[in-house]
């Protein structure tokens, strides 16, 4: 059976569902491909994944909602995440995400309303040596102050300058 | 696969290597500064100077010297340049003809490097992490080959037994005890786990391990499957190590190749097969009922122990669970025997421990070092002191399950004993130095946060009892606590110790009674007089 939407993303999902036999074992792995595919977890995507693998919704849901690396928001174009490990937090990493939250008027864990910017944090990225470091769409950066942040997110921020 | 196999691989890589290497390192903190870019520049010039014969550059794991990154070393010159960037490639490699270069040089004599024992990092820097045979061509593959062939299940326990190896997740449990009690438990099925998932903020160690020797790590979790009599493993790594998983997933993919993981290993009846399971950002996971349950796919919430994973764990079959670094120390301890580990280390903690240095200190980066070596050596010598000439003034160890010990205590041994005496752990392995212009309460802070954050909410006293003592200290920090409230905060501080469900909850007062411990006058003086509380309007009269 085909998702109705006729998306072929849903095709590409249920393949990798059949690759771990539609194991309830394998739950984390298939949202991960998910996320990967949808870029976030909707409702609608879960309640997929839950009827191709048998399991309860609320078990899919629990678990997504369990772990930080899901999201169930949609994301902004770009990313940035600020790493706030202990390494990076005693040199200073609260005043880089102090900066850009200022200067992009959101909170971290939220998007600019244009969906361009999406601001994060991350634990630790195990980045340490080379702390604060921050990872703009998917590459990390070391040594950060909020100068250079600002730098690096200028073009992402259309509203306030 | 038999023997003779093993030594044409080596043979064979050895023959082929060229006079001069260049090493470049290629783990994550160094490619985050191009790295990637500097290796692809360097082999280009190679090229272009007709130097290709004779000069090999490698990628190859982490150098150590982190906060120096990209390092290359050359070993024809007994070199190490840092801060390499792709433009200066080419000059770097015109000193091979005898040019110069204004390239930063390391010092290999300097304590950072000298004062290291290599056990577990050994190969770290050294080889190419995405090659199995370099690994075969430093003896890798050997201490399985003879376990599997010379020894029964019961001898590779006892041997672990006699090595003294205690398990480097952090609570220092004897990893030859671990493996006899699993061993013992009868059952059709049992299961090895890795532990991977380095949730404390700090620590790096298992990740560089994972990217720079991954095969030491698959060599370790076949040991100890043949010891306890397993056939399937799991090593659970987080997401956010994206390089660790790849070069994981390539070195499983390379010994299976090679008949080194699967069935028959070494035309031996032992089979056995490593399955990689990928984190999603939850620290409680490192808790190892929590990470079975992750395992299983479902909600990383951990459970009461007994019966522990040894008895009843994965699945309900009886399972064991091993640090990435305890399963990197297995094979050296095969390959050289169990004496010769037992005399490294203090009486009671043998061999060595790989920490994550970083914070205010001037070399931060990855030190192996043998247990016992003082925290001053550490620091001050090795770590190169505070920056800017200011003072250290604290040593985080253990993570947000550990604490602060304070830089009068700095002459302490590193060991299991010693820190739990300090109110601190080992932890796994990350080491955050403090200076003077660090505020230790709103440390204790931060890792209270942590713990709320990541607290999975199944247990009352952890799920409210770390919301409460948050509270509390955000509020001596506003300066709007009395005495009361400090008296209310040790008194959660103990009962959610004792009370919790698990490892997570029993450790979260642990940063704010150690600091409380050595700092606790940076308490008293943010706190109010007794009668502030008593007035309504507490703050205009505090303002007065």
């Amino acid at each position: 059976m085909q998702h109705a939407s006729g998306d072929k993303r849903f095709k590409i999902l249920e393949a990798f569902m059949k690759k771990y036999q539609f194991r309830h074992d394998a739950l984390i792995e298939i949202l991960h491909k998910a996320q990967e595919l949808f870029g976030y977890l909707e409702d609608d995507l879960l309640l997929f994944v839950a009827f191709k693998l048998k399991l309860p919704p609320s078990r899919v849901y629990g678990v997504a909602t369990f772990y930080h690396f899901f999201t169930l928001k949609p994301q902004g174009k770009h990313t940035c995440v600020v790493c706030l490990g202990t390494a990076c937090y005693v040199k200073g990493a609260d005043k880089v995400l102090a900066a850009v939250e200022a200067r992009a008027k959101i909170k971290a864990g939220e998007t600019t309303p244009d969906n361009e910017l999406s601001l994060l944090t991350a634990r630790c990225i195990g980045a340490c040596g080379i702390a604060p470091a921050v990872i703009y769409d998917g590459a990390v950066t070391p040594r950060q102050t909020p100068e250079t942040a600002l730098e690096q997110v200028k073009g992402w921020i259309s509203h306030g300058q | 696969m038999v023997n003779e196999d093993l030594n044409v691989i080596a043979e064979k890589e050895q023959a082929a290597r060229k006079k001069i290497v260049i090493r470049c390192c290629m783990a994550a903190g160094c490619m985050s500064s191009k790295s990637e870019a500097v290796k692809k520049n360097l082999e280009q010039a190679v090229n272009e100077a007709e130097l290709s014969d004779g000069v090999e550059v490698r990628g190859v794991g982490c150098m150590k010297l982190c906060c120096e990154g990209p390092l290359v070393s050359v070993d024809s010159q007994n070199a190490l340049y840092e801060k390499v960037t792709p433009e200066n490639a080419l000059e770097l490699v015109q000193t091979l003809k005898g040019g110069n270069t204004g390239i930063k040089r390391g010092d290999w004599n300097h304590p950072f490097f000298k004062k290291q024992m290599s056990i577990v990092l050994a190969n770290s820097g050294e080889i190419d992490p995405e090659r199995i045979e370099a690994y075969i061509a430093v003896e890798g593959y050997q201490a399985l080959l003879t376990v599997l062939r010379e020894m029964t299940p019961k001898q590779v326990v006892e041997e672990m037994v006699k090595s003294g190896l205690r398990g480097r997740g952090g609570a220092g449990f004897p990893t030859g005890i671990k493996w006899g009690t699993v061993a013992k438990t009868e059952s059709a099925q049992k299961y090895v786990i890795c532990n991977a998932d380095e949730g404390d903020p700090g620590a790096f160690m298992d990740r560089s391990v994972l990217e720079s020797d991954p095969h030491s790590v698959l060599e370790g979790m076949a040991i100890a499957a043949y010891a306890v009599g397993a056939n399937q493993g799991f090593i659970y790594v987080r997401a956010e190590y994206p390089l660790a998983i790849k070069r994981l997933q390539t070195a499983i993919k390379q010994a299976k190749q090679l008949g080194l993981l699967g069935s028959s290993i070494f035309e031996s009846p032992f089979n056995f097969n490593i399955d990689i399971r990928i984190g999603a950002g939850a620290f409680v996971c490192g808790e190892e009922t929590a990470l079975m349950a992750s395992v299983e796919g479902k909600r990383g919430t951990p459970r009461p122990r007994p019966p522990f994973p040894a008895e009843s764990g994965l699945w309900g079959c009886p399972t064991l669970i091993n640090n990435v670094e305890t399963f990197a120390n297995v094979p050296p301890i095969y390959r050289k025997g169990a004496e010769w580990f037992a005399s490294i280390g203090t009486e009671k903690s043998k061999g060595t421990k790989v920490f994550a240095l970083a914070g205010k200190i001037n070399n931060t980066g990855l030190i192996e070092v043998p247990m016992g070596t003082t925290l001053r050596q550490i620091v001050e010598e090795m770590g190169g002191g505070a920056p800017d000439g200011r003072e250290i003034k604290a040593v985080q160890t253990g993570g947000p399950s550990g604490g602060c010990i304070p830089a009068q205590h700095l002459d302490t041994p590193v060991d299991y004993d010693s820190l739990m005496k300090l109110g601190s752990i080992m932890g796994s392995g990350g080491m955050i130095v403090m200076d003077d212009s660090t505020r230790m309460v709103d440390v204790a802070r931060y890792f209270m946060e942590f713990c709320v954050d990541e607290s999975c909410g199944k247990c009352v006293p952890c799920r409210a009892g770390t919301q409460q003592m948050l509270h509390l200290l955000e509020k001596i920090l506003n300066r709007k606590a009395t005495g009361h409230d400090l008296a209310k905060l040790e008194e959660l501080c103990d009962m959610v110790r004792h009370t919790s469900l698990c490892g997570l909850g029993q450790t979260a007062p642990n940063p704010t009674l150690s600091t409380l411990r050595f700092f606790r006058k940076e308490y008293e003086e943010l706190l109010q007089p007794e009668e502030f509380g008593r007035y309504e309007n507490g703050e205009a009269r505090a303002l007065k």
